[in-house]
């Protein structure tokens, strides 16, 4: 199981390498001024240990690991900017070794992908559903009812609600789902219980929204 | 429009299967995946100096050294098993007449010495690199590996991993002959 | 023998397999009801075989048998028995059995449950299922027979190695599968509808349990598998955007997005083809993982041997199954019917941006995982990058920051078209909670990195938002008790499930950042009986005494931990060394509280007659960092909830009579 292999593979190489120590940053390295060494453990994990799996030279165990922490060590006492270490182990080890890909020609698909890809899903997304729904819209007739026949279902559907919003048994949950679904059916946005109560929407065993859309 | 969306995920996958077969098919990184490119092709040896690993051995030796003719650079170290492996093909380079420098990486002088007692000394001169400082400069990841490098003192070839027979005779002689007549 | 035996129950599941994923199909061609129901029992059998085939194996490490070669590999006769078990799918060979056989029990468990599927869809299916099992059967019995003798059989094992004798590790593959091959369900059942044309509320209905069902296990084994690193390997670490770990990321994304879109197809009918797209691309991270981990096409500079006819073999799979379902869902899809309508506004706006977000992060960590690989195949080797958690850190969590904040939003708004400016109203506790958490997160931590308050307020704005959710859906402060108990029985457990994982998740967040921003760390060599300083606290190293286990040598340390002069952790350290392996382990000493963990290590001791006397000794501080564990079970336990509503059990419902009344004079879809 490569899982394991892979977490073992560090450590195996660290166990046969450096039978010595088991774990990382050693208590000798470690710098005595102390914004420095914070500095060298945040370089440390910019930098990959290259013969490890996929492991910062803070992390592993590997004597390279350790030679490169010594190193990045000693380049910042010698003065060397954040970034001038960094170059320094890139000028020898190449691009290989940064944990965190250079903008470079051959990384700008790297770095502009997930932009990229957030702008193209969520334009095709937007485009889709828009086509779709258009052309929904367009397949739908106008309101089958006449004005007087809408008004007096509205009316109608008001008074089921009026007389069923009280009471708490079963029929009159059932008649206050009913309500609810009628009442949901023309007025959407209306419905107070359209979010609240799962017989209107969520049930199964209710009545689901209709596909009908009479609105613009 | 449809049509050409839903094909987008078939064709995605379509590539991404292709770069995975070439990289599965590719003997070369099969071989050899520790093919990674070094950052060093092209550039001046680096700034350096080893001293002797003994007294008994001919040794120590810096970048200077490197300069004026094609030299050969190879990182060994006794407790190093390919080592041994490719140390008949690191004595075949030096037989062709090219200096071959040897830097011991990580070794304790007496270990070295005895194995290149044992073994045989291909070595114009032996450096002796105890805490592996000089071998971050050559960016080198462990041992062995070999660098070729050209009469002006520019590293011109990296090779990692023990120098097969047929590393030896398809890359390593080609170059060396190849630089040495240019 | 029993080896033997083992080895025909493989030629025989692959016979077995081979018909489910023939004959069914023909049955559904010929309307023939006898022949559908043949993959029931072909699937029942399968598991059947693959049980006894995996007990046999089992019964060969049990046994330390090293005539079979995966046993010598992986096993030692000193090995304590659990993990002469455990060995038995920690191993390449293994671990492939493994996968089939949760694959053939899921195959089984539709066969014997799936009562209210409709025989055609069912006989698709499972059909589906056993040609993926087929696939992966030939694979083992061509290239990596768990049951291959080594003769002559040597002596003992070679498979000693310490760090793989631990409980946590033992248990994180079968979770890990549990979850990562569950998927194929949701996959089969994509594919099945693609075939049959259609894709209804009903479907919905049916691939939700399954698809839950996996998305558990599978948060359940990525957790373990994190908290195993983090106890184990020394420096406190538990994610680190490997390769392998993102190979079970990416499927777990796809997982949540997949269940999301589902709740669409069940209530509303509409983004139907997306749903199949996701369930397939759901499985196919999957398959893509196993690939990823097992062909040797990840390498690194000084690697051991890569496998490439393996990595073949599983290429020519992955582009046959995920090749043809997304070439069929080409085909197939613009062929289906659309569903409901709705506004951008409106919960399934919500859905469709979550989906959206979860998509882009999920194709995010598999561009920044393949991303060397695609450039080191343009390039013929020349270019070589590496892309490490700097690139996943900075490009994962600008994703993830909408999404949560929408995660609160979502369920307020209604079906088909939502009030903003009301779910806005009632989620006026939740700003108001974060604000509060963000000024005192502020204050007691001012030094930290200043993202971190607001992460802490995001959290408690998800929390907060989950809670006002649930309680205004049983009117908990809004009517009396009764009525709000009453609600409460009837409230569907899919919904309280919803509530319990994204708390888990609010949770998660809130162990994450405190375990990125505010750690503590001591590096230094004590003698028994020094002391130093970490930020807060004083360390102390006790006695170190010396023993023996069952296989190794130890050294343990204690190391004591005051702050303000009280004592607040003795923390047991060891350092065991293993002959027979000869490697060294350690065993950090970890005190967790509800609010931190305390995490000593000690190292080796002084190699110089001046420091002979000392070890290296290392402390950290962890604020929070038992929060990630807890986040990820209780969304499990969410994920739990939700399996257990009774709509499942009950099955689909008969949309077509409900709808009719209503729809009468509405224009079919």
């Amino acid at each position: 199981m490569k899982t394991l292999r892979g977490l073992l593979t560090a450590l195996f190489i660290l166990s046969v390498a450096a039978p010595a120590a088991v774990h990382a940053v050693q208590p000798d390295e470690v710098l005595d001024d102390p914004a420095l060494e914070a500095r060298a453990r945040e370089i440390s994990a910019e930098l990959r240990c290259v013969v490890c799996q996929n492991q910062s030279i803070d992390d592993s165990n590997a004597e390279i690991a350790r030679d490169l922490r010594l190193l990045v060590r000693e380049r910042l006492v010698a003065g060397d900017t954040d970034e001038q270490v960094l170059d320094y182990v890139v000028a020898r080890y190449g691009d290989f070794v940064l944990l965190r890909p250079p903008w470079q020609p051959n990384t700008y698909l790297l770095w502009a992908g997930p932009p990229i890809m957030a702008i193209v899903i969520a334009t095709l997304a937007i485009l889709f559903l828009r086509t779709y729904q258009r052309s929904r819209n367009a397949s739908l007739g106008p309101d089958p009812l006449s004005p007087d026949d809408r008004a007096e279902l509205d009316a109608l559907v008001e008074r089921v609600a009026a007389t069923t919003r009280t009471g708490t048994g079963p029929s009159s949950t059932f008649r206050a789902e009913l309500a609810d679904g009628l009442r949901h059916l023309d007025h959407p946005e209306n419905s107070e219980d359209s979010l609240g109560d799962d017989g209107a929407n969520t049930g199964p065993d209710s009545n689901p929204d209709p596909d009908r859309d009479t609105h613009q | 429009m449809r049509r050409l969306i839903v094909i987008l995920p078939v064709a995605a996958f379509a590539a991404l299967i292709g770069v995975m077969a070439s990289l599965l098919t590719d003997s070369e990184r099969n071989n050899d995946p520790s093919r990674l490119p070094s950052a060093l092709i092209g550039q001046p040896v680096p700034a350096f100096e080893l001293p002797a690993v003994t007294r008994n051995l001919p040794g120590g030796f810096s970048s200077a050294d490197l300069r004026g003719r094609v030299t050969v650079l190879s990182i060994f170290a006794s407790w190093c098993v390919p080592c041994l492996a490719e140390h008949p093909q690191i004595t075949q380079i030096a037989e062709t007449g090219t200096p071959v420098y040897g830097l011991n990486h990580r070794d304790k002088p007496e270990d070295a010495e005895n194995w290149l007692r044992r073994h045989g000394n291909p070595y114009t001169a032996v450096g002796a690199d105890l805490n592996g400082r000089a071998s971050v400069e050559w960016g080198v990841t462990g041992v062995p590996e070999t660098f070729i490098i050209d009469a002006d003192g520019r590293i011109i070839y990296k090779h990692v991993g023990p120098v097969t027979p047929d590393a030896l005779n398809d890359k390593i002689l080609p170059l060396l002959r190849g630089t040495r007549g240019g | 023998m029993i080896a033997e035996i083992g080895q025909y129950l493989l030629i025989l599941t692959l016979v077995l397999a081979g018909v489910q994923a023939t004959v069914p199909l023909w049955g559904v061609a010929r309307g023939d009801a006898a022949m559908m129901r043949l993959a029931d029992r072909t699937a029942i059998g399968q598991a059947v075989a693959l049980l006894a085939a995996f007990a046999a194996l089992t019964h060969g490490f049990v046994t330390s048998d090293f005539s079979l070669e995966v046993v010598f590999q992986n096993s030692h006769s000193l090995k304590p028995m659990l993990y002469k078990v455990s060995g038995v799918w920690g191993n390449h060979e293994g671990s492939m059995l493994l996968w089939v056989l949760v694959l053939s029990l899921f195959s089984a468990a539709v066969g014997l449950c799936g009562r209210n599927l409709p025989p055609t869809l069912k006989a698709r299916v499972l059909a589906v299922q056993a040609m993926i099992g087929l696939a992966f059967l030939a694979f083992i019995i061509f290239t990596s027979n768990p049951f291959a003798r080594l003769t002559p059989a040597p002596p003992n094992g070679a498979g000693l190695n310490p760090l793989l004798q631990d409980p946590g590790l033992a248990f994180h593959p079968p979770l890990l599968y549990l979850g990562y091959v569950g998927f194929s369900m949701a996959f089969s059942f994509a594919v099945a509808a693609l075939i049959e044309g259609k894709v209804d509320a009903a479907w919905a209905r049916w691939v939700r349990p399954w698809t839950l069902a996996a998305w558990s296990f599978l948060t359940a084994g990525i957790a373990l598998g994190s908290w195993w690193a983090y106890y184990e390997l020394g420096w406190g670490g538990w994610w680190f955007w490997d390769p392998v770990e993102n190979a079970s990321f990416m499927p777990w994304l796809f997982g949540t997005a997949l269940l999301h879109s589902a709740i669409v197809v069940e209530k509303r009918d509409a983004l139907k083809s997306w749903t199949i797209l996701l369930a397939i691309l759901t499985f196919s991270m999957s398959l893509l993982g196993t690939f990823l981990v097992r062909s040797g096409v990840l390498t690194s500079v000084h690697a051991f041997a890569t496998d490439p006819e393996r990595g073949v073999f599983i290429l020519a799979i992955l582009a046959v199954t995920i090749g043809g379902a997304l070439t069929l869902f080409a085909w197939r899809a613009p062929g289906m019917k659309g569903g409901g309508l709705f506004a951008p506004v409106s919960r399934e706006g919500a859905l469709v941006a979550n989906n959206m977000l979860l998509t882009v992060a999920a194709l995010t960590v598999l561009l920044g995982t393949l991303y060397p690989l695609i450039l080191e195949a343009f390039s013929g080797g020349a270019d070589r990058v590496s892309v490490g958690p700097p690139f996943f850190n900075s490009t994962f969590a600008p994703i993830m920051v909408p999404l949560v904040l929408m995660v609160a939003v979502g369920p307020l708004l209604a079906w088909k078209r939502g009030d903003l400016a009301a779910a806005g109203r009632k989620l006026i506790p939740a700003a108001i909670a974060a604000a509060v958490v963000i000024v005192a997160t502020f204050v007691l931590k001012p030094d930290g990195p200043w993202l971190a308050p607001l992460a802490m307020g995001l959290a408690a704005w998800l929390a907060a938002g989950a809670l006002v959710e649930w309680t205004s859906r049983i009117r908990l402060f809004s009517a009396p008790l009764a009525e709000s108990a009453r609600r409460l029985s009837g409230l569907p457990r899919a919904a309280s499930g919803m509530t319990l994982a994204h708390l888990g998740l609010a949770i998660l967040i809130v162990g994450i950042t405190g375990a990125s921003a505010w750690r503590a760390e001591l590096i230094t060599t004590l003698a028994p009986g020094e002391s130093a300083e970490a930020p807060g606290y004083t360390v102390t190293l006790g006695d170190v005494s010396r023993g023996q286990g069952p296989n190794y040598n130890f050294e343990r340390g204690v190391l004591i931990i005051t702050k303000d002069e009280r004592k607040v952790a003795e923390l047991f350290a060891e350092r065991r060394f293993f002959p027979v392996a000869g490697q060294t382990t350690t065993e950090a000493g970890i005190k967790t509280t509800w609010l931190a963990d305390y995490y000593g290590v000690i190292g080796e001791r002084g190699r110089t007659p001046e420091t002979a006397n000392k070890w290296t000794v290392r402390f950290y501080l962890n604020p929070l960092v038992p929060w990630i564990w807890l986040g990820a079970m209780v969304m499990v336990l969410g994920g739990g909830l939700s399996l257990t509503d009774r709509r499942h059990r009950v099955g689909a419902p008969r949309r077509a009579a409900n709808a009719s009344p209503a729809a009468a004079p509405a224009p079919a879809e």
